[in-house]
């Protein structure tokens, strides 16, 4: 049977958000965030949520994280409802995540100190090698580059062998090529360790580029417009017809133009 | 030569004898000139500096301020870096503590003079207190103000990874606001070196503020009065410039752009 990158089986959900609603009230005054978001992730499934910023994408995922409670609707996750942030699912900021004052292994090594010391040099050892940063075990955050600082916060992230990873715009601060480069390298991550991620970006191209499916969130109050299932094996090829008619779909759910 | 240049080895010594050659070639001077009976000269004070050294009582004084110190400041960080961490970290507690402590921050340490006496008697612990309560406000006001300084995205990191609120303390918080309390300990200590001469003034009878105080009134001897001044100039130098290498230690070299 020949293997296929797509996700037409059917899987156990992961995930499920319903009507979720998120209001922030500052100086007596109420902003709603999000408005009866309804949204089911599949386990290992790879989910890219975009929208216009400040569109609430962010706030989503750190309910999803647990960092923010809802004000309305229900998060469960495994069919348990999420309470606080838990290290079965890790959340990767933009670079600024690593810990300046460790090093690249202090870094790995961080979330792992309930395990026994031979298990944490297995760990560290093997993350250093998957996102490329052998022989930089002893640097400093400060002496790598936004890439290998970023690919530093994921390796820590995989190391406590989380089932979900939730990226806030992770290659927001990159250049563009390292981008490219970084969108391979955890697409092949992501088909090694099968957690499910859910990846938020405002770059629409990205998210059809990764993704198995990408929810399209509207502007604030935001909720859920239209999910599209990106139904191109990997690896893609961006000149496809397949591929730019996903990415002009998408575009003109957002009510952009197709010429700049 | 423009200032982009990298100093040649020498030039870092260069200005600094110099400066100093000059200072003491106008104190000399100005010495003699003056023809003053009271205040002694470079030479002077040199050789009191000998007598003192000569006697075994220069090392000895050096040696009993140092510990003097060594203990009220530890004592301070010791006890002031967690309670200042945990008072930042919990606005509530430092609600409770923070009038207090505004409170007794600004009184000086030498006004707790008559009252240290009362608790501890006139000896060592009594300029051990002082010394204590010097360094103790600076290091707490530190500490309290580095942890709102600690970006929130270090501590979502550190809870998400299974961290408890203890664990989040030592080893999120403190590593994040460690930089700035250096920069609180450093100038503890330098408010510790200060309020040693007086606490040694009052309350025994050896280190260099009781140096200062006896040599001026057992015989008027300014010579051994500068010199015991001298020494109090170049140890607090010395000690401060330790500790402004410790911003060269790696892990927390991140916090002092360069």
């Amino acid at each position: 049977m020949p293997l296929t990158e797509s996700v037409t089986t059917p899987a156990a959900t992961k995930l499920s958000a319903q009507h979720v609603h998120m209001t922030f009230t500052r100086d007596g005054k109420s902003t709603p965030v999000l408005n009866d978001v309804t949204l089911e992730v599949a386990k290992g499934e790879f989910l890219c949520i975009v929208g216009p910023s400040g569109c609430g994408k962010s706030t989503l995922l750190s309910a999803i994280g647990g960092f923010l409670s809802p004000t309305g609707g229900e998060i469960r996750i495994d069919g348990q409802p999420v309470s606080g942030p838990d290290p079965r699912r890790i959340f990767v900021f933009q670079e600024r995540g690593v810990f300046p004052w460790l090093t690249v292994e202090g870094n790995i090594e961080f979330g792992l100190f309930k395990l026994p010391r031979a298990e944490r040099q297995r760990r560290i050892a093997h993350y250093i090698e998957m996102v490329g940063l052998v022989g930089f075990e002893k640097a400093y955050p400060a002496e790598l580059s936004g890439g290998m600082k970023q690919r530093l916060e994921v390796a820590r992230a995989l190391a406590v062998n989380p089932d979900m990873l939730l990226l806030d715009e992770p290659f927001g601060a990159l250049d563009s090529i390292t981008r490219l480069i970084m969108r391979g390298e955890l697409l092949r991550i992501w088909r090694e360790e099968r957690n499910t991620v859910i990846f938020v970006t405002h770059d629409i191209d990205e998210a059809v580029q990764l993704a198995d499916r990408v929810a399209v969130m509207s502007g604030r109050p935001a909720n859920i417009q239209q999910i599209v299932n990106i139904d191109i094996p990997h690896p893609r090829d961006l000149s496809s017809p397949r591929y730019l008619e996903l990415r002009n779909g998408i575009l003109t759910q957002l009510g952009l133009a197709h010429q700049v | 030569m423009n200032s982009l240049a990298e100093p040649r080895w020498w030039e870092k010594f260069l200005w600094p004898v110099a400066a100093s050659a000059l200072f003491l070639a106008v104190w000399h001077y100005s010495v003699i000139y003056s023809a003053t009976k009271v205040f002694p000269s470079p030479l002077a004070v040199e050789r009191g500096l000998a007598e003192l050294a000569r006697k075994g009582l220069l090392w000895a004084y050096i040696g009993d301020s140092l510990r003097r110190v060594a203990l009220g400041y530890g004592m301070a960080a010791v006890i002031g870096v967690p309670l200042g961490l945990t008072l930042g970290w919990y606005p509530a507690a430092n609600q409770v503590v923070n009038p207090v402590l505004q409170m007794l921050r600004p009184i000086s340490p030498i006004a707790w003079i008559p009252v240290s006496i009362v608790l501890f008697g006139v000896g060592d612990l009594t300029a051990v207190f002082l010394i204590f309560l010097a360094a103790f406000f600076p290091i707490v006001v530190a500490c309290v103000s580095g942890v709102p300084n600690v970006p929130t995205i270090f501590r979502r990191a550190g809870r998400n990874l299974g961290l408890t609120a203890p664990q989040l303390l030592a080893r999120v918080v403190f590593p994040a606001a460690l930089p700035q309390i250096i920069v609180g300990l450093r100038l503890a200590l330098g408010i510790a070196w200060l309020v040693m001469v007086a606490a040694e003034m009052i309350a025994v009878d050896s280190g260099l503020g009781y140096l200062v105080i006896d040599a001026r009134n057992s015989g008027k001897r300014y010579d051994l009065v500068v010199a015991a001044m001298l020494t109090i100039g170049v140890i607090g130098l010395a000690l401060d410039l330790c500790f402004r290498r410790l911003r060269n230690i790696r892990s927390v070299r991140w916090g002092f752009p360069q």
